[in-house]
This record gives C-alpha cells, sequence and structure tokens, in this order.
C-alpha cells in the first residue's frame, strides 16, 4: 500500500436521479442547485426543489457521501431574497457546504451562518495565494476551487502558502476565460453566467443550412460553419471558428473538453485535496460512467497501481480533449 | 506630501468623467504623447494609469508612469493607479503588494488580490473588472474602505439605479462603463499569440501591432469581437452618450471613458459638453463618432438587452 494521499471526488447531481447515480458510482461529494438563477447551471429540466434537496441528503449521508449546493452566480442588485433563501434553507435542509462566489453572499452567509461550511466558487476566480488569502481571513472559506488559469506548477506554489483546501477541476467542460469574469455570453444573448447562471443558452441557438453547410449561430452571430455529415458542436462563443487578422479557426479554443485524468498524480503532488468533474447537464449514464473511471483511476493512484490513460477518452465533447492550462504551453 | 485621501471627485451635484487606463499596448512615444494630450486637452475629472491587462507589458513605460502622473496632477486631474485584472505570478503579485503600499495617488482595484496588500485604514476605488453586482458587496466594500465603484458593463439601468442610490448612502461615487470597446473576458491564454502561433511565455508583444485590438469576425465576415492580448473586448464601442440624462438621473455621479486611438480629448469634450447642457444628444452622438472613428456602437446591456445592440 501506498503513502499517496486521498483524493476526495467531487461530482455533479443535476437532479435527484443523478445524484443517485454519482453517488452509486463512488463519489465521495456531489454537488447541485436550487431550481433558479441562484446556481451556474440553471437549465430546463435541472436542479433540486427544497424538498428534493431534503430527500437527497438523506440519501448521500446514508452513504456517507457529502452534499455541496452551489450558490455561485451573482445576487440582483435590489433582489438578493433569492440567494440568501438557498443559503439559509441549505443551512437547514443539512448541507455539507454551500460553494459561494459574491463577497456580499459570503459576507451574509459567514454572518448568519457561521457553521455552515464554505467554499469559494471557481466562479470568484481567486487565482493567487493572495487572493485565497483575502477569502479565508475574511470570510473563512474552507475551500477555494481554482480557476482554471493556473499550471501544476503554480498549484502547487499556491498550496504552499494558503491556510485552506483546494478543489481542481479533472474533467469535463471547459471554460477557457477567467470564471465569473466573462460576459461574452450576455453581449450576444443578454444572458450572463454570473447573473442568470446560464452561458451561450440554448433560447438563442440556431442551426440554418446554407447550401452544403450548417451553419449554427448563437444570437446575431455564427459560431460554427461546417460540412454536411460533420457533427456540429453546440455554438459557445469561445468555442468558435472566426477570422482574426491572417488567422482562420478557433480562436480562443477548440471544442475539446478537459480531460486531467492522467494528471491525477501531479494534482495531488501539488497538495490538491479535491477533484472536480464537471456536467450537471449531462445525462445520468455519462456521470455515471465519468465517476466510476475517475474513482477507480483515484483509488489506483492511493494503491500505487497506474492510472488507466484514455479511459474517459470516449466520453469527451467531439472526442478530443485537452489538459488545459495545466500544462503551461496552453497559454 | 502624499495625498492620502482619495476624495470624490464630483464637487457638488456636477457629474465627473473619468478616464479609465488604457488597455492596449501602445508604443512608448504615443503612449506619452497621449497622456500629455489628455493633461492638456482633455476635460476629463479623473485619469486611471497602468497595466491592467498584461504584466509583461508593464516594462515598457513603467518609467514614464510617473512623469505623466506628476503632468496630469499638475493639470488639476486625480490621478489613480489601476492594478491588474487578473493576478497569477508571483512576480504579479508583488508589484500589486509595491502599486498599492506607494501612497501617493489613489488606488484603483481591479482584483480583490489587491485587498491582501491595502492597509485597512486607506482608501481606495473599484474598478469594473472587480464584480459588483449588489448592495450586500458594495456595503462589504464600504466598510472595506471604497470610495467609488465602476459597475460591471453588463448591469441594466435598473441594477445602475439600485446600486448607486445605495452608494451614495453610503459614501461611494457610482461610476458607469460609458464609452469605448468592452471588455468581456480576461484568460490565462494570450489570443494575441494564439493566432500568431506563439504561445503567451513567447509572445513577441505582438499585440502592439493593435493600437485597439485584433477584430474577430464570423466566418460570415460579420465584426463580431476584438482581441487584446489575453483580454476579449466587444467590435462595438459602447456609447451611453445619449443615455447620459436617465443615468444621471440614476443617481450616477461618473462616466468612464475607456481610451482608444481616435481623438479622445474630443470624444471628452463631448461627454463634457453634453453633460452640461451645451449640446443636444444628436450634436454629442455625431461629434463622437467623428472623433472615435469607431465605424459600431452599442448600449445594449443597459437595457436589458444582449450588450451589442444599440437601443436608441
Amino acid at each position: 500500500m501506498s503513502n499517496h494521499p486521498r483524493l476526495e471526488l467531487v461530482c455533479p447531481a443535476g437532479t435527484p436521479a443523478g445524484l443517485r447515480a454519482a453517488i452509486d458510482a463512488g463519489a465521495d461529494a456531489v454537488y447541485c442547485g436550487f431550481r433558479d438563477e441562484t446556481n451556474a447551471r440553471n437549465f430546463p429540466g435541472l436542479n433540486f426543489s427544497r424538498a428534493e434537496l431534503e430527500e437527497c441528503v438523506a440519501y448521500a449521508h446514508a452513504r456517507e457521501t457529502k452534499v455541496l449546493v452551489a450558490i455561485n452566480t451573482f445576487p440582483h442588485a435590489g433582489n438578493a431574497g433569492p440567494w440568501h433563501r438557498a443559503v439559509d434553507d441549505s443551512a437547514s435542509l443539512g448541507a455539507d457546504a454551500v460553494i459561494l462566489a459574491d463577497i456580499g453572499l459570503l459576507s451574509y452567509t459567514a454572518e448568519r451562518h457561521p457553521r455552515l461550511r464554505r467554499h469559494l466558487s471557481v466562479q470568484a476566480a481567486a487565482a493567487n495565494a493572495d487572493a485565497i488569502g483575502f477569502y479565508v481571513r475574511e470570510f473563512d472559506v474552507r475551500r477555494v476551487v481554482l480557476p482554471r488559469v493556473l499550471s501544476v506548477q503554480e498549484i502547487a506554489a499556491i498550496n504552499a502558502e494558503v491556510e485552506c483546501e483546494t478543489e481542481a477541476f479533472v474533467f469535463g467542460g471547459l471554460c477557457v476565460m477567467a470564471e465569473g469574469r466573462c460576459s461574452l455570453s450576455s453581449y450576444v444573448t443578454g444572458k450572463s453566467p454570473n447573473l442568470n447562471g446560464v452561458c451561450s443558452p440554448p433560447s438563442h441557438v440556431v442551426y440554418r443550412k446554407e447550401g452544403d453547410e450548417l451553419l449554427s449561430l448563437l444570437g446575431d452571430f455564427t459560431i460554427h460553419r461546417l460540412g454536411a455529415g460533420v457533427a456540429e458542436p453546440y455554438p459557445t462563443v469561445c468555442k468558435g471558428c472566426f477570422d482574426a487578422g491572417d488567422f482562420h479557426g478557433h480562436v480562443f479554443e477548440s471544442p475539446a473538453s478537459l480531460d486531467a485524468s492522467a494528471l491525477i498524480p501531479q494534482l495531488a503532488a501539488a497538495g490538491v485535496a479535491a477533484l472536480k468533474v464537471e456536467g450537471r447537464q449531462r445525462s445520468r449514464a455519462y456521470v455515471s460512467s465519468a465517476v466510476r473511471s475517475l474513482r477507480c483511476a483515484i483509488d489506483n493512484y492511493a494503491a500505487g497501481l497506474p492510472i488507466a490513460a484514455r479511459a474517459l477518452s470516449r466520453l469527451s465533447e467531439g472526442q478530443a480533449s485537452t489538459q488545459g492550462a495545466y500544462r503551461k504551453t496552453w497559454r | 506630501m502624499p495625498d492620502r485621501t482619495a476624495k470624490a471627485s464630483t464637487a457638488g451635484n456636477r457629474a465627473a468623467l473619468t478616464l479609465g487606463p488604457l488597455l492596449f499596448n501602445w508604443p512608448v512615444e504615443k503612449w506619452k504623447d497621449f497622456y500629455a494630450r489628455v493633461a492638456d486637452e482633455a476635460p476629463v475629472d479623473v485619469v486611471c494609469l497602468g497595466e491592467v491587462v498584461c504584466s509583461k507589458r508593464l516594462a515598457f513605460y513603467v518609467d514614464v508612469i510617473y512623469e505623466a502622473a506628476e503632468r496630469l496632477r499638475a493639470a488639476g486631474k486625480t490621478v489613480v493607479l489601476s492594478t491588474l485584472a487578473l493576478i497569477t505570478l508571483p512576480r504579479e503579485r508583488k508589484e500589486c503588494a509595491e502599486l498599492v503600499r506607494s501612497a501617493e495617488f489613489d488606488i484603483e482595484l481591479n482584483d480583490l488580490t489587491a485587498l491582501s496588500y491595502l492597509e485597512k485604514t486607506r482608501p481606495f476605488r473599484v474598478g469594473p473588472f472587480v464584480n459588483v453586482y449588489n448592495e450586500g458587496t458594495l456595503q462589504f466594500l464600504a466598510r472595506r474602505g471604497a470610495v467609488s465603484v465602476c459597475f460591471p458593463p453588463e448591469l441594466s439601468l435598473g441594477a445602475v439605479e439600485a446600486l448607486s442610490r445605495a452608494a451614495a448612502s453610503m459614501g461611494i461615487e457610482a461610476e458607469v462603463w460609458s464609452f469605448g470597446r468592452i471588455p468581456l473576458a480576461i484568460a490565462g491564454r494570450c489570443y494575441h499569440a494564439r493566432v500568431e502561433g506563439l504561445t503567451k511565455d513567447s509572445c513577441q508583444f505582438v499585440c502592439a501591432r493593435d493600437s485597439d485590438g485584433l477584430d474577430v469576425k464570423t466566418l460570415d465576415g460579420n465584426p463580431f469581437l476584438a482581441i487584446n492580448g489575453v483580454q476579449t473586448l466587444s467590435h462595438t464601442y459602447c456609447n451611453l452618450a445619449a443615455d447620459l440624462d436617465r443615468l444621471r438621473e440614476a443617481g450616477v455621479a461618473s462616466f468612464r471613458l475607456s481610451p482608444h486611438s481616435g481623438d479622445m480629448a474630443a470624444v471628452a469634450q463631448a461627454f463634457r459638453d453634453r453633460l452640461d447642457g451645451r449640446i443636444a444628444k444628436d450634436e454629442a452622438w455625431a461629434k463622437i463618432s467623428g472623433a472615435s472613428g469607431a465605424t459600431a456602437f452599442s448600449n445594449g446591456f443597459l437595457f436589458g438587452k444582449s450588450g451589442v445592440e444599440m437601443v436608441r
């Protein structure tokens, strides 16, 4: 048996059925949100009512799994009520932690619910040890979800300095921009991740055929234009195909998703406490499969065994995957 | 004598104009000429200096910042030093700490990292890159010493009004992004380098070729965005010149103009004249159009629509 640290596997739960699937597949913790604009996956058909959360907390706790509630959008001016109620209800329903991004809401939670554990959402984009230190000092944040702009070396340096746990994304959709600091979606659609919990929403997506080509548009802008028979990726602004000067192609990032499962040893050595899987909007089958593979990888690593590479590759969007900013050359 | 009091820049009810920090990588001579002209000709009350986008650029003009700051101050402007918007590297932390500890000028925070370095008694300004969306956040910043806040550009008029009223009650001056390409995102990756087949670490400062950012067009040739190193901006220039009356009524105290390579002194003059009621909306619009060289304007965020829209 090796002495490798055991990483906590934090998994997405878009629905009660998804939550049970993630737990049954081996999640150590699941994260979810209420069915409104208070969380960053405010999609139709997703998320939890109060009663559902209560049942799911019981299901999770009976299986020694934690439930983290994401309240990680920014309360609206003049209408903080829904966000305050989301925090109050998380506390009363027995959530193990809330995941927050807004300093006003952190302040409210620290004051009203000092014993409710606070995690800092990736939407706060705390990208260095001093920023993290600020949240720890001011709001007693116990864990910070690291923004996807950092290399593994930078994460190691941060962990050497901070007095809280860190959580890093290991698998799923990849934001190219610093999270919580992006208004590309609202520039095109009027709906933003920060205020509405959506990015490039389906309500503003149009697919159109032009000759032999299929176009996908977001609002008035063509994001992809592909030949017939090619799988059309979803038109997220930062994954689109554009012209910039003489460059023609994916100016920001190709429609690849993150797969850092091969970096589990490096992330563990960097002092990361937990690994996060993105994808509350994904199907139950997808989540089950991803969680099972990562559970196996983490357990193998903890036991000193090799990690099966590319076990997750068939789950990746468009079959392409990237290790993102964890490798410095990505920049 | 260090000026430790970040004073409200508006005397009485007069709306102020703030020239935001230059977001683009201009050659140092152009940089110097620009701020010399601002000192001599631009009717702005506050001028923000410093590197907000990419710390690699700072070395090119760090030596001339204080000279420009002194000249602007001698011309009666309130000078503000702005911090980087996304701080990751140890060098960037050190530079940010040094910047906010230098007591000579007001400080504008664009990343909450800076609050770690700021003395608890020191007043500060908050730039548009800090997420201030609600009264709770304003309250926290007010207690910590904020004297002015430039709201995120995606806020609607209703939100601006609610926050401006709250800000006033907390002694904070409310500011709104009013002119210039809208900063929409910031990243770890440098897109200017990427489109040249380079990486951020080997960028060769290719961003210096584009005074107002590099246009990003859709595959139909439709102008869409502009890249500026690690930053992504709108292709359209935000222009709230026709909306100043309602913003004043909403309690906005200051209007931010973001520097571009057009005639910024003339743009500022048009905003000043419109605020003072010397010219009508249409005239202000025509002057700004001519002086800025911009081909498309937008104000959609203010009306709760997509930011790219222009509501007239």
